[in-house]
């Protein structure tokens, strides 16, 4: 810490250590620091992502498609007419949106929940489980649908090996109409319960032992302890981890292609609206409709958002 | 207090489970990685096989990996570099000021679904003939860098005393001077776990390199697709391929455990 021993401004010609003797550059530096720190990053925000969002909302309504040099014409709501009628594929995407994100998100919270629980008070052998749980979070997610295709693979993978033993006849998996989403649910609980472990366990370790104490004098059971001292004290936390895994698992796009492909499969049995927003932007190059979708999607998201901040607030207190 | 024998056999043989269903599948993968074809297709040779390096070398040599490997560590290594740049500055700003409505736009950007991005992305960028360049794909990636650094950066500046960077005033430091020589020391451990993890997560990255890259600057997740024909797969080759994309981000994982771990739950006790 040499530059707190010997105050030196920025300009080696100043020998004196005043703010007065350094360049009008520097003084002016100084004085806008707030926004020449943060101008950069909001420059890039707005310029790459603001107006193309915003360009976004252009785009749906006019009925731009085929090449990106095309003309296109204004065409008012019509799109979101057409987009909130269909029920062929629109209708369907956002039901298996709100279910994949629904059934994950439990899955991973009571388990996550579970395994944080296992893992909060100190024992041996707790660094082995720690990398445990970090390598499916870090895992590559394309490859890790891969590795579970071959997995689920209905001749040839471990999964089916594993139901003969016990003497259960063969499943279809990703390749079944009906068991496709199921099993791309499992894929994301399996990659993202640790998710929701780390998030926990960081809650469950900055809670104070003292309440638990407290209740286990006065004679709470374990379960009592938990439903009524550490849960509500956690509640907070969980909440943190509803609203990263939600807004993610809504998201969900990666391990989606990597098992069924484009569309969702032939059927369009794992397409979820940003399967069909990507698919109808990059495969049908069908601009307007696919912007319609994209603006109609992130407001759910938003929705999302805010109802559970918003519930958030209201537990906080 | 220490919990009861009952307790502790539940919770081992608990975590047992847990740590093998978490195991398993990722060695199943490296374990069929080095199968030929022909032993993955037999059932009968599924624990027990002779081990084969024929995948890795039509990965490494025929399917091109060396130069894929070498493009997602440039991109992840350019979109980090930058979004560092810009973010660690704009988070200082963020934090020190009090900047709620700034860094909740910035923070927005981990809302905004990608596919909305590409739409408009793809338009501009394809008529100034810059998609398939390394460029638009290293922007691309800072979509998600940015917003990540700026969030874990604002909770380490939030957290760390003023009083230093107010010492350093008075021994006549200008304010940049004490941002880059008090608070900028102190806050390696800040910036390496939002390095880290910004690496991980542009190595990581699929969909922007789906529509993004060209032929020469295609990255690994993309390049594994190479391994899936429409009428067969190369299972040897596509379990060789998902292990060279997977293993080096989760060896590095493990070398800086703790920085990732706080990286991923930055933000996330503070209630």
């Amino acid at each position: 810490m040499s530059a707190v021993l010997t105050p030196r401004t920025d300009s080696p010609k100043a020998p004196a250590a005043s703010v007065d003797t350094t360049s009008a550059w520097s003084r002016w530096a100084n004085e806008h620091r707030k926004w020449l720190f943060a101008a950069p990053a909001m420059a890039f925000v707005a310029v790459l992502i603001i107006f193309p969002v915003a360009w976004t909302g252009y785009l749906s309504l006019t009925d731009a498609e085929g090449s990106v040099r095309a003309e296109s014409e204004f065409i008012g709501f019509q799109n979101y007419l057409d987009v909130l009628t269909d029920t062929d594929r629109f209708w369907p995407a956002v039901w298996r949106t709100v279910l994949f994100t629904g059934v994950v998100l439990f899955f991973e919270v009571i388990l996550g929940m579970a395994i944080a629980l296992l893992l909060w008070r100190p024992f041996r052998g707790e660094k082995w489980v720690r990398v445990a749980i970090l390598l499916p979070l870090v895992a590559t997610p394309v490859a890790v649908g891969m590795m579970w295709r071959l997995i689920f693979d209905p001749n040839i993978g471990m999964a089916n090996q594993l139901l003969g033993w016990i003497g259960i006849g063969p499943q279809p998996w990703l390749a079944g109409q009906h068991s496709a989403l199921p099993t791309t649910m499992f894929i994301d609980i399996w990659q993202w319960t640790p998710m929701v472990v780390l998030i926990l366990l960081a809650g469950l370790t900055s809670l104070s032992d003292e309440p638990q104490e407290a209740a286990r004098i006065d004679g709470a059971s374990s379960w009592q302890r938990f439903r009524h001292v550490t849960l509500p004290l956690l509640m907070p936390t969980v909440i943190v981890a509803i609203l990263l895994r939600g807004i993610d698992a809504l998201k969900t796009f990666d391990i989606l292609y990597a098992t069924k492909g484009r569309g969702g499969g032939s059927f369009h049995e794992v397409e979820t609206l940003n399967v069909y927003a990507y698919g109808l932007s990059f495969d049908y190059n069908d601009y307007g409709v696919s912007s319609t979708v994209l603006i109609i999607f992130f407001l759910i998201i938003i929705g999302v958002m805010w109802a559970l901040t918003y519930r958030k607030k209201g537990l906080g207190r | 207090m220490k919990p009861s024998k009952p307790y502790r056999v539940f919770r081992n043989s608990a975590l047992v489970v847990v740590v093998f269903a978490l195991m398993a599948p990722l060695l199943w993968m490296i374990a069929a990685s080095f199968k030929t074809n022909v032993d993955i297709y037999d059932t009968a040779k599924a624990f027990v096989f002779s081990p084969s390096l024929k995948n890795y070398e039509t990965v490494l040599q025929q399917a091109n990996y060396l130069e894929f490997i070498g493009n997602s560590l440039w991109v992840a290594f350019a979109a980090t570099t930058l979004s560092l740049l810009l973010g660690v500055p704009a988070a200082y700003s963020m934090s020190r000021f009090n900047m709620k409505k700034s860094a909740l736009v910035v923070l927005m950007a981990r809302v905004i679904p990608g596919v909305s991005l590409l739409v408009p992305w793809y338009y501009v960028f394809s008529n100034l003939k810059l998609v398939g360049g390394f460029s638009v794909l290293i922007l691309s990636h800072m979509f998600v860098s940015l917003p990540l650094i700026v969030y874990i950066m604002m909770g380490y500046f939030d957290g760390l005393p003023t009083e230093l960077e107010e010492a350093a005033l008075v021994d006549g430091l200008t304010h940049i001077g004490a941002f880059r020589r008090i608070t900028l020391p102190l806050s390696v451990p800040g910036v390496a776990t939002a390095g880290i993890l910004s690496f991980i997560f542009s190595w990581n990255n699929f969909m922007f390199a789906l529509v993004l890259s060209g032929s020469d600057t295609k990255t690994l997740p993309v390049a594994i697709f190479d391994f899936v024909g429409y009428a067969s797969i190369d299972w040897g080759g596509l379990m060789a391929a998902a292990t060279v994309v997977t293993l080096p981000i989760m060896l590095i994982a493990l070398f800086v455990q703790k920085y990732v771990v706080s990286g991923l739950t930055a933000g996330a006790t503070k209630g």
